[in-house]
């Protein structure tokens, strides 16, 4: 049974009206911890799993900050069962991240709460960091009342990020508890929403009141996400031109120094150990005499493309657009685009889109006998 | 561009289809010299990455074949190939690598007079697809 609620805004606070809501989750016997972005010493803003109720001061899931997605922490809180019950608040890419976790068996969902709130983007690591040396007082609401409801490609003269403004899922369908922000008066009331049993146990046990969505609710959600998709439309438009044969594929990838960066940011690159790191691509050193020869020159460090390629097989599947890889490059290679690309193709042809159903299995893990004989044989088009 | 010589990397299940080509090997068919034939124990551990390294380093084409339905030596493998076929169908079109270009068979230990008309088949189209879409590295 789904249930409404909302959360009153007091001094055209936003940000504390989710605080306040936070802390009263956390006085729950039923909730142990919290796990939310807060600011560290004024700086950053990064994930912290919160027990002490005066450290949820701090919190702010808010800010632009999107240092890292926050699913791989939850899968180190949960891939064997962390002994309480912890309330997450994640952005939408982060959900629909863990429930790939889930299903790859790198996380659980007992003992785990998800708590969404309606996603308003956000900044690069490095325009955040810049934004936040300028000064962070009120950041968070600074942030909800400029790009709200609007979904604007910059915020106070930085650019929202590439995956942010192509991204289609403003909402966390897949909480236990949403909060949202898009058709709200953010200076009134935010409306609360719980998708799941446990999420509406938690609604009765702090006795939210009873309400209604905001009537504007679904026509703002609907705006928005439009205007993403368009972005998101022209981005692929743009990104599949730029790849469409493997030179330029290279190219595209031309500044990678293998450092493997986007993979480690990579909320659903799962392997505890990646090929690309085994002894396989540490190639005996007569091979890249013999490349060089037979080619006339190889590109160092070698094995860019294939690496690239291989990881879209391998994950694009299981890719939720969250954007980490760009943010993660040290080069600014803007990795997600082809991600976007290739994965929106991918999961199309398997009728799979990644975070949508914690039933559904990932592709590769399943088959049907009677599926895809047409790409059996010699077959041409 | 018609490519005189094309080489097709082949991706060959050791119960069935290496099987057949040992067949075509000793009733003495002819068959195109075009074809690399790599013996794996089954197509269901041909994992995308094999396919992309044979295509950056060049391989006109990739042949994967191994049994029919329902006769999988680990009973479902060919299965899980075809879904990875499915996928990589997808994926290398983006790229400028064309579908056609990658090859999923089923061709039985029996089938060696097969076996030896598919290569001449493969290597024709390989011919006409023309210059290998690879080689970036």
């Amino acid at each position: 049974m789904k249930r409404t609620s909302h959360i009153l805004v007091e001094n055209n606070d936003p940000s504390a009206a989710i605080r306040r809501f936070l802390a009263s989750l956390l006085a729950l016997d039923s909730v142990d911890a919290v796990l939310t972005p807060r600011w560290l010493s004024e700086k950053t803003v990064m994930p912290a799993l919160i027990n002490d109720p005066d450290q949820l001061e701090q919190a702010d899931p808010c800010s632009p900050a999107f240092m890292m997605n926050s699913a791989k922490l939850v899968s180190r809180l949960t891939r064997k069962t962390p002994g309480g019950k912890i309330v997450a608040v994640l952005r939408p890419c982060e959900i629909r991240a863990v429930k790939e976790l889930v299903k790859l068996k790198q996380a659980e969902t007992d003992g785990l709460i998800l708590l969404g709130i309606d996603c308003p983007g956000a900044l690069g690591n490095r325009d955040f960091q810049a934004l936040a040396a300028e000064g962070t007082e009120g950041l968070g609401n600074r942030f909800l009342r400029g790009v709200i409801p609007d979904a604007p490609a910059e915020f106070e003269g930085r650019p929202i990020s590439e995956a942010c403004k192509a991204c289609e899922f403003p909402v966390p369908d897949g909480a236990d508890i949403l909060i949202g922000l898009y058709g709200a008066d953010l200076n009134e009331k935010l409306p609360v929403q719980s998708n799941t049993p446990s999420g509406n146990d938690l609604l009765d046990d702090i006795s939210a009141p009873e309400s209604e969505e905001p009537a504007d609710r679904k026509a703002a959600v609907d705006k928005v996400t439009k205007a993403r998709t368009a972005r998101r439309d022209a981005m692929f438009e743009k990104t599949a031109e730029q790849v469409n044969n493997l030179d330029k594929f290279a190219d595209y990838f031309a500044n990678c120094v293998n450092c493997y960066n986007c993979r480690v940011a990579c909320p659903v690159c799962y392997c505890r150990e990646c090929v690309f790191n085994t002894n396989v691509f540490d190639h005996e050193p007569f091979r890249y005499l013999q490349w060089a020869k037979r080619r006339g020159g190889v590109r160092l460090p070698a094995d860019t493309a294939f690496y690239h390629l291989t990881r879209l097989a391998h994950m694009s599947t299981a890719c939720v657009g969250c954007g980490q890889c760009s943010n993660a490059c040290p080069n600014d290679i803007p990795v997600m685009e082809v991600f976007r690309l290739t994965a929106h193709r991918t999961q199309a042809a398997f009728d799979y889109e990644a975070g949508r159903n914690i039933e559904e299995p990932p592709p590769l893990s399943v088959f049907s006998e009677n599926e895809f004989t047409g790409i059996v044989g010699i077959t041409k088009r | 561009m018609q490519k005189e010589d094309p080489t097709i990397i082949a991706f060959v299940c050791n119960w069935c289809t290496y099987t057949a080509a040992d067949l075509a090997g000793v009733s003495r068919l002819n068959y195109p010299k075009n074809v690399r034939l790599i013996r794996v124990m089954c197509t269901g551990m041909v994992d995308t990455q094999y396919v992309i390294k044979a295509f950056l380093e060049g391989a006109d084409m990739v042949w994967i074949s191994g049994c029919h339905p329902g006769d999988c030596h680990y009973i479902n493998g060919n299965y899980k190939a075809r879904r990875k076929v499915k996928l990589l169908k997808e994926i290398l079109p983006l790229f400028g690598v064309s579908p056609e270009r990658l090859v999923l068979t089923w061709i039985g230990a029996s089938d060696g007079i097969e076996f030896a008309q598919t290569i001449k088949q493969l290597t024709d189209i390989a011919r006409e697809q023309g210059a290998e879409a690879g080689g970036a590295a």
